[in-house]
């Protein structure tokens, strides 16, 4: 039972997406991992701009898959999510094949003979040329499989995860008229929350669960590094220091790593070499993104810079 | 290796983490994949398949650290103790190590096989014997705190210390020196079996111990709690609301099938020339409950008031709105404190404002009906949480009349017994005649049947 070898597909997966630039602490790469091997969809939960998004897309690159996304929405329904009927063909076919109608039902004498003939050819107009497959539908239906993304199912209402529910247990979905459609291949599925509500607990018992938080400081570094190749070392070690240390105070929206990339980008685009109070100031709107946080925070940032400069000296 | 997933999985409800079985076995499916090598991928497995929220992440990390640091593994234990036999026997032909017949004779005296182990002081052996001896006397079902010395007595008991005891008396007319060895050994396994148990009752005994708390706490007056007790009971209050949340806050349309809604069913299917391919039925709104809470705050009522708050305010995704008011001789709104700052914070800030006075029902009524009688609409319940004692004054039950007909329902919940009601300076009966329902509610019990009753009216 127990080998070393699912360890080593572990460390497989984190260097899979470590060369799509998407550095994963061993605890996504599990997620990852167990995913694939026993078939379950990720719940994935935490703060805005951890890259919940940008591990799907991560995945989808590595694994040369292609990936659909589904956002959802207040009021998204079944007929955006999954399937509709192309009802304005369905009405196109019907008045152009009145004439063929005509024809075929020609013979007959009655009404009901002819309702008769016109029983034997089945529900034409109900088939699967007449369906319109939306997101979740076309995930199925990819042959070489693909990553499912549902984008922000917090925001959806409580029915539609109960529609999900069929997709994620057994990866099939049934339309009443066509009957239940499989899977060719099952999709890796990722769905992010953001934790807006509780997501019911069907939904998550079907889940793998995980939170990504935000990151340590080495691994931040290193995504900065991999996302980032521009900056210098010890710009890197010490913005991300500031940010942690800007983490620690208390404020409405903590800058997550899309705002620590995006703050590498400008400190490179200004051709910083290190943090000094100036430049902190100036480029603070980066990180935080209420009037009342940068208040908070620019007394501080003196203190700051001169902490996150000290750890770099010693580590 | 899948008894001890079991005990785990056990162990893990105990700490208050949900595991169902579909979870636990898909734990065993991803453990199948990863393997037992390496105990950190082992813990985020776990925390990734049976935890389903960042707080049951929490509790099931301790419980995971908690669960390895125990004595080796059970079945290993007893692989291991085979393989211990195998090698003493082939050392050693002459210790009869298993059995209880004490042909051999390893020692001068025929002792049994637990002294023999006790004086080897072979750790590995003695604590693989109480593992064993803990499954057999079933260990993980413990419960209750009291169990504790029947749990003792039952491993001890699988270990052989009969066997045990016997030899000490043998050996006391025998050989003294032996048989102080053996107490002293015994007096050191009584020790550690000791603390096996409480381990075991700390990992599987803590869900039972937190019901019968809250059972305790359910059942006990709001008023008269222990200072220490408040902070348990406003977590129970919040378990309260979450079930309330829970059951009322499914979806309010309910489509009325069977009516034809013609104009919107037109309207979509213009499209099309008005052939119907979608139809629209008639939906019926229900209403969410709207509140206007009015809250007694001086004495004893005080601690009451100050959990029912607590409740209506967290019903935010039920109740649409809800407005409270506190008062004693006078009357204030209070729902922006509550809403802004923490309750501890909420309401020593309401109690500064108006808590402590002798209170005043009149006066208080008569400050409402002039600030904000515009308050009530036909859709509102209100809720008047008092003891009714208005100490003599002009009870102005004309105002709570003129209330009861503005609104939806008038509710009274008094902290007092029926049986006191209109004794004393007690106006309850004279309420009592223009309110919807008049009930107790003394109990965090009674609270959220009151609660529930409101918010159900609306269903």
């Amino acid at each position: 039972m127990a080998d070393t070898r699912p360890t080593a597909s572990i460390e497989a997966v984190e260097s899979g997406l470590a060369a799509q630039g998407y550095i994963a602490s061993r605890q996504i790469a599990t997620a990852v991992y167990l995913s694939q091997q026993i078939d379950k969809p990720i719940l994935v939960e935490g703060p805005a701009g951890v890259g919940k998004t940008e591990l799907a897309k991560a995945i989808a690159a590595w694994r040369g898959m292609k990936m659909i996304r589904l956002q959802c929405y207040e009021g998204l329904d079944e007929a955006k999510a999954l399937y509709e009927w192309k009802y304005a063909k369905q009405l196109l076919y019907t008045q152009i094949l009145k004439d063929k109608l005509g024809e075929v039902l020609g013979g007959a004498q009655t009404l009901g003979a002819a309702l008769d003939q016109l029983h034997t050819f089945g529900d034409v107009f109900f088939s699967k040329e007449f369906v319109e497959p939306r997101p979740l539908l076309q995930a199925l239906e990819q042959p070489n499989g693909c990553v499912l993304l549902i984008d922000e199912i917090d925001k959806s209402d409580a029915e539609f995860e109960s529609l999900l529910l069929e997709i994620l247990s057994d990866f099939q979905v049934t339309i009443p008229e066509l009957g239940t459609v499989s899977a060719v291949a099952p999709p890796t599925v990722i769905l992010t929350s953001n934790s807006e509500r509780d997501l019911g607990d069907a939904l998550k018992r079907r889940c793998l669960h995980l939170h990504i938080g935000f990151p340590e400081q080495r691994l931040e570094e290193r995504i900065v590094e991999s996302r980032v190749p521009g900056i210098s070392q010890t710009l890197r070690r010490q913005m991300v220091g500031f940010i942690h240390e800007i983490r620690s105070l208390d404020l409405k929206k903590l800058p997550s790593v899309s705002e620590a990339i995006d703050w590498a980008r400008v400190l490179v685009l200004l051709q910083a070499n290190e943090l000094d109070h100036e430049i902190v100031k100036d480029t603070l709107n980066v990180l935080l993104k209420y009037e009342a946080d940068i208040e908070a925070a620019t007394p501080q940032i003196s203190a700051f810079i001169a902490k996150a400069s000290r750890q770099g000296v010693f580590s | 290796m899948r008894e001890n997933l079991h005990r785990f999985f056990r162990a893990a409800r105990g700490a208050g983490v949900r595991v169902s079985p579909a979870e636990s076995i898909d734990a065993m499916r991803a453990i199948a994949q990863v393997g037992f090598a390496d105990r950190a991928i082992l813990r985020d497995t776990f925390l990734l398949t049976l935890a389903k929220t960042q707080d049951e992440k929490r509790a099931l990390g301790d419980c995971f650290d908690l669960f390895f640091s125990q004595p080796e593994p059970q079945q290993e234990a007893s692989e291991q103790s085979k393989s211990d036999e195998q090698r003493e026997a082939g050392s050693n032909p002459q210790a009869d190590a298993h059995g209880d017949t004490s042909g051999g004779g390893a020692e001068s005296e025929n002792v049994g096989p637990l002294a023999q182990m006790l004086l080897s002081q072979d750790r590995t052996a003695i604590s693989t014997a109480i593992a064993n001896a803990s499954g057999a006397a079933s260990l993980s079902d413990i419960r209750y705190f009291t169990q504790r010395g029947i749990f003792q007595t039952r491993i001890l008991d699988a270990m052989g210390i009969q066997r045990l005891r016997d030899d000490i008396d043998n050996a006391t007319a025998n050989n003294p020196a032996l048989a102080e060895r053996l107490q002293d050994a015994l007096t050191g396994l009584r020790g550690t079996v000791r603390d096996a148990v409480s381990q075991a009752l700390l990992l599987y005994g803590r869900e039972e111990a937190e019901n019968l708390r809250n059972e305790i706490l359910r059942n006990a007056p709001l008023a008269r709690i222990e200072p220490r007790q408040v902070e348990q009971m406003r977590s129970l209050i919040r378990q309260i609301a979450r079930r309330l949340r829970e059951r009322y806050s499914k979806p309010r349309k309910r489509q009325r099938r069977g009516h034809l809604d013609v104009r919107r069913t037109l309207r979509r299917n213009a499209a099309w020339g008005g052939v119907p391919f979608l139809t629209a039925w008639k939906r019926k709104h229900r209403d969410r409950p709207k509140i206007v809470a009015l809250c007694d705050v001086s004495g004893s009522v005080a601690r009451v008031s100050d959990f029912f708050l607590l409740l209506i305010h967290s019903l935010h995704e039920v109740v649409d709105d809800v407005r409270s008011f506190a008062f004693s001789g006078h009357l204030i709104e209070v729902s922006d404190i509550l809403d802004k700052k923490p309750p501890e914070e909420a309401m020593q800030e309401i109690m500064s404002k108006v808590g402590f006075g002798s209170s005043d029902y009149g006066n208080s009524f008569a400050d409402f009906e002039d600030g904000w009688m515009n308050t009530i609409t036909p859709q509102t319940t209100v809720i008047v949480l008092g003891d009714a004692r208005s100490n003599n004054l002009d009870p102005r039950a004309d105002i709570l009349r003129r209330i009861g007909e503005r609104s939806k329902r008038l509710v009274w919940l008094n902290p007092e017994g029926r049986m006191t009601w209109g004794f004393g300076d007690s106006e309850m009966p004279r309420y009592a005649t223009f309110c919807t329902v008049v009930r107790q509610c003394a109990t965090a019990k009674q609270l959220e049947r009151a609660v529930s009753d409101i918010v159900a009216s609306y269903q």
